[in-house]
């Protein structure tokens, strides 16, 4: 890897990435890349070490790589998970919220500001905020407030206030917009912390930096577990942080400093394939006329255009309106998608595929049927994938699927999506009906 | 090649009063009137905004015109319809987001949407989400089509920026009042005057048109008399287009109210100049 490209390079992936944002906004992303290029990259005053520390202290890293022994069996492959579930806050999320609050604590910034879709970025980003104590408030589309008022009230019992978003379908893409907003009248003394790999530059580059630590142990417990590198990687793509969190040291390896030389001398990345798994939703149809895509494939199905200040793989219509997506994850609920990932998808590194609505929820009750781990709604897309495989050796020997978080903000959703279903092996939902039906 | 811009004209002379409206808001036929009437008010140079799904540097009343505009049917081909079908002498700036220029035509890049644009009379462009480190390929377009690039210079803008933005700049400069999104406040903000000393200082003889808060006849005549070349007003004109839309008020109604608010800020406007010139010493 070049100087220039460790750097984040000019903040282009290719065709993609860039800055495109509003004026007023400018000066605070120069002052966030200088920050980013001096703390993160060459560990000024330590910053990467007490990062480290914390990630371990109250993140509860390294999580742990473990052997899916029913999935091996029923697939005919070696299936692991990484299992980012068992991060503090439930998710991966915590990786990247932590790193930019501290990040902004460095810089001196006083409030942290978050837009959320599932809600797992903002319960990670109240619990950093409130971990180093920093006021912050979380924008959160209405829609998605009410599929996931477990992480609205775990948000709000860490402090952080939580803004409805009504405009629009109230989804995460509306709560980008909004916070964006208050970004742009606070940013003198506020830091936005982005919840994915998406956003001007830095913020994709640096966001993948944070959830690096996923990659590098995925590496390092793969050939503890099993002597080598695994054959595939497969992760849930939303905006695209848990894939480029462990597919990182695959496609360049030894990026920070810091990284265990380990992982680096396990060489070979080449030879890994890497999965990004789409919402397919209810279908890969799009109604044009309407405006609306019933999934969120945007690797898939998207086309080259300009959302949330970078160039990249957006669902949009054929003048450029922004396209409503759909998928019954709220965290995969996104028309666009970060545009390392969208480049690294072009250059043929990395697989865009897709699975519906139905094999997620499918995959959801599989998974804790099998394993005793009930997973996100996100993450059930990334193991669905695996069954969508009529001969998942394919994949094979040793298949690493990024666990990117735990299923309790989803149980609400998941009685409802389930009621709505013929799925062949969800438990019988009859207890579920209440004397006022289901919920 | 479809001529030159008319935006220099718009500053010659009196101060310019620049009002903006979103393009189909709340519908195509009404709005075609609004725009008329603010011609009829004295606007010397319009914003018109051509709608987007995500207008991030709007606040509420600007985003609610554009969610009306959008299911009201405006598109990008509708909106050049609009601009052709347009009774107005005044020299027009498309106001709207990279995304749509960008996508416009065959090939991706924002020629294809300046070309077009100017053969239906658009003289500039100013393009919120699109700062000087990603203009260069709208620029050249312009330069191509004889078309003007309006930049926006912000509070936060610093003394290096605010050079790149002055060289980039063409038209004029839209010098935002106060931080955060559009919307119309009771003051006008002190960053104001700073903004436009430090404009000043540049030595650029582009004109400053101040916006963001603007409402009322005595914001305009204070932001002329600070050093402005013009005023830039939205917010406050939708909110009008807003309420006779929502309480089903005769499109002429709104039409004539949109004039008299008009008159207004083009009045203050005008009271600015002699107020600086009674300041100066
Ligand atoms: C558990 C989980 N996985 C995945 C995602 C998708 O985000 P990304 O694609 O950035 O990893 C989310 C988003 O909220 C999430 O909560």
């Amino acid at each position: 890897m070049s100087e220039q490209q460790r750097r984040g390079g000019d903040g282009k992936f290719g065709e993609y990435g860039g800055q495109y944002v509003p004026e007023a906004l400018m000066p605070a992303i120069e002052e966030l890349t200088d920050a980013y290029e001096r703390y993160v990259l060459d560990n000024e005053d330590g910053f990467m070490d007490e990062f480290r520390e914390r990630l371990r202290d109250f993140g509860g890293r390294p999580t742990p790589l473990g052997r899916a022994d029913q999935l091996s069996e029923r697939y005919g492959v070696e299936v692991y998970l990484k299992r980012e579930d068992l991060l503090h806050g439930g998710a991966h999320k915590l990786n990247n919220a932590l790193g930019q609050c501290l990040l902004a604590k460095y810089m001196g910034k006083e409030r942290i500001v978050a837009e959320t879709g599932a809600g797992q970025h903002g319960t990670a980003t109240a619990m950093a905020a409130a971990h180093l104590d920093m006021p912050c408030e979380i924008y959160m589309g209405r829609r998605d407030i009410n599929r996931q008022r477990p992480n609205v009230f775990r948000m709000r019992i860490n402090g952080a206030e939580v803004n409805p978003v009504d405009i629009g379908r109230g989804t995460l893409k509306e709560a980008i917009n909004e916070t964006m907003r208050d970004w742009a009248t606070t940013v003198e003394t506020t830091h936005y912390v982005i919840g994915s790999i998406v956003g001007p530059h830095p913020f994709p580059s640096m966001v993948r930096d944070f959830h690096r630590p996923i990659s590098a142990e995925t590496k390092r417990q793969s050939i503890d577990a099993f002597g080598r590198l695994p054959d595939a990687v497969v992760a849930c793509a939303g905006g695209g942080s848990n894939t480029m969190g462990i597919f990182s040291e695959f496609v360049d390896a030894g990026g920070l400093p810091g990284t265990d030389p380990a992982t680096n001398e396990a060489g070979a990345e080449d030879d890994v394939d890497l999965y990004a798994v789409e919402a397919g939703g209810s279908s890969l149809a799009v109604d044009e006329e309407r405006g609306v895509a019933p999934n969120s494939a945007s690797l898939s199905t998207g086309t080259e255009g300009v959302l949330h200040g970078a160039r990249t793989k957006v669902l949009q219509d054929a003048d450029g309106q922004i396209m409503e997506s759909h998928s019954v994850s709220s965290g995969l609920d996104y028309a666009g998608v970060g545009p390392e990932l969208a480049n690294l998808v072009d250059e043929g590194r990395v697989d865009a595929v897709n699975v519906d609505d139905d094999a997620a929820l499918e995959a959801f009750h599989r998974l804790s049927q099998a394993e005793g781990i009930i997973p996100a709604l996100e993450t059930a897309h990334a193991l669905a994938y695996l069954e969508e495989h009529d001969d998942p050796s394919e994949l094979g020997e040793y298949v690493v699927v990024n666990v990117s978080g735990r299923g309790d903000k989803d149980l609400e959703s998941a009685i409802e999506e389930t009621a709505t279903r013929d799925l062949p092996n969800a438990p019988e939902m009859g207890v579920f009906e209440g004397e006022g039906g289901l919920r | 090649m479809s001529g030159q811009s008319h935006i220099p004209a718009a500053f010659d002379g009196e101060p310019a009063f620049v009002p903006y409206l979103a393009a189909g808001d709340p519908n195509y036929e009404a709005s075609l009137e609004y725009v008329e009437a603010l011609e009829r008010a004295g606007a010397d140079c319009i914003e018109l905004g051509l709608p987007f799904s995500e207008p991030i540097a709007e606040g509420p009343t600007i985003q609610q015109a554009v969610v009306r505009a959008l299911e009201g049917g405006m598109t990008v081909e509708r909106y050049f319809e609009f601009v052709s079908e347009l009774d107005v002498d005044t020299p027009l700036v498309c106001m709207t987001y990279y995304n749509l220029i960008y996508r416009y035509g065959d090939e991706e890049g924002p020629e294809p949407f300046v070309e077009r644009a100017a053969a239906e009379g658009i003289d500039g462009f100013v393009v919120p989400d699109l700062p000087a480190e990603e203009a260069g390929p709208l620029r050249e377009a312009c330069d191509e089509h004889g078309r003007d690039l309006v930049s926006i210079v912000a509070p936060t803008t610093g003394e290096e920026r605010l050079q790149r933005l002055v060289d980039l700049s063409s038209g004029y400069l839209y010098i935002q009042a106060r931080l955060g999104v559009t919307g119309a406040r009771a003051s006008v903000s002190d960053r104001t005057s700073e903004s436009l000393a430090r404009v000043a200082e540049t030595g650029t003889d582009l004109p400053r048109a101040v916006g963001f808060g603007i409402s009322s006849f005595e914001q305009a005549r204070d932001v002329i008399a600070a050093g402005a070349d013009g005023v830039i007003v939205g917010s406050a004109l939708v909110d009008i287009v807003a309420e006779g839309h929502e309480t089903d008020r005769p499109v002429a109604e709104t039409a004539a109210e949109l004039e008299e608010l008009g008159r207004e800020l083009k009045e203050g406007a005008l009271a600015g100049t002699e107020t600086e010139a009674s300041q100066a010493d």
